[in-house]
């Protein structure tokens, strides 16, 4: 990006549930630069007092898209952020953001390769944007996703992603569920490890990437489980969430 | 308690990512896809593989190889202070205008 970040008024033009606690939120920018598929914008809240808190999420929506962005958020405890944008916000309101933001992980179309997508819950955000903007792109580049979530309810873009793998060319989906699994479920059902990781990988060859987003210590496991397989570093990129931003 | 206290701090570790907005505020350019080189150990990378701390009053960016210091962020309400001893040079993209 070769412009000044700078802080700008969105307006919420859509609120959608996607699961019992993730909300996606359609902001209409009025100084919109097209994204790459992974990058985040900050969300800055301010009190009557002064008071902020700040906090990055990543943008959903493919880059194709004009004027708006999604960010899919999860609703957490305690969350400054998350809470406002999930108890307060509605369409018409108005929310100060900042981005596009981020270059690393990222990937674009063009760079073409084969991908290794793996999400840990919300962790699907930044990795679904890269599949919508491989899909609006007309990038056929092999893909896997390899998604753990807790239970069936948890899984976000559920039905996205179900049409996604049936229409898309030369992607495939994987779920892996830790807690509870759909009833005549056959797939995997525990986390992921390096055994899971090498049946999903393999197919795609050895010049794949890979982009791992999840909490710390599930990109921790993941990250470590895909070096055992013979995957280089090199060849990983890796996005932790948490709590970030702070507060001032 | 220091096992329990640096486990804790690791489940809360985030990337370089994290920190890219921060970056980018005070170098005016994307910086977590550029390379730095850690002071200590010669461990060269992007500054997005660098290990983020966000929970304390300021934010601390460690070597993923040998977990020095890298860089130290603290804000105030007036100024940034960046303590980047421990990285041996950044590189800023050239903006061109």
């Amino acid at each position: 990006m070769k412009r000044p970040l700078s802080w700008q008024i969105a307006t919420v033009v859509d609120v959608r549930p996607e699961t019992a606690k993730v909300k996606t939120f359609t902001l209409e920018l009025p100084d919109w630069t097209p994204h790459r598929a992974g990058q985040h914008y900050d969300v800055r809240l301010t009190a009557p007092d002064g008071y902020q808190a700040q906090r990055s999420y990543s943008v959903a929506s493919e880059p194709e898209r004009n004027k708006e962005i999604d960010l899919t958020v999860e609703h957490l405890e305690d969350g400054e952020v998350s809470s406002y944008l999930h108890d307060v916000v509605i369409p018409g309101d108005q929310i100060e953001v900042r981005g596009p933001i981020g270059g690393y992980f990222v990937w674009e179309s063009a760079r073409g390769g084969s991908l290794l997508l793996i999400a840990g819950g919300s962790g699907i955000v930044p990795l679904m944007s890269m599949i919508r903007h491989r899909a609006a792109a007309g990038s056929t580049v092999p893909t896997r996703l390899l998604y753990s979530s807790r239970t069936p309810e948890d899984v976000i873009y559920y039905e996205e992603l179900q049409k996604r793998r049936a229409i898309d060319k030369g992607i495939e989906v994987f779920h892996t569920f830790t807690r509870a699994r759909p009833s005549g479920w056959t797939g995997y059902v525990r986390r992921i490890d390096h055994q899971m990781l090498r049946e999903v990988a393999e197919p795609l060859g050895e010049g794949l990437q890979a982009f791992i987003c999840g909490p710390t210590l599930f990109v921790e496991a993941a990250a470590n489980a895909l070096v055992q397989t013979g995957i280089k570093p090199e060849q990983i990129r890796t996005e932790r969430f948490g709590p970030t931003g702070g507060s001032s | 308690m220091d096992n329990v206290q640096s486990d804790v701090n690791r489940a809360l570790m985030l990337d370089g990512n994290a920190l890219a907005g921060l970056l980018q505020e005070i170098f005016a350019v994307e910086m977590t896809a550029s390379p730095t080189e850690c002071a200590s150990c010669g461990r060269e990378g992007e500054m997005g593989t660098l290990l983020a701390f966000t929970q304390s009053p300021g934010v601390i960016l460690r070597c993923p190889a040998c977990e020095s210091v890298v860089m130290r962020v603290v804000q105030t309400t007036k100024a940034i202070y960046l303590d980047a001893r421990g990285a041996a040079y950044l590189r800023l993209e050239r903006r061109i205008s």
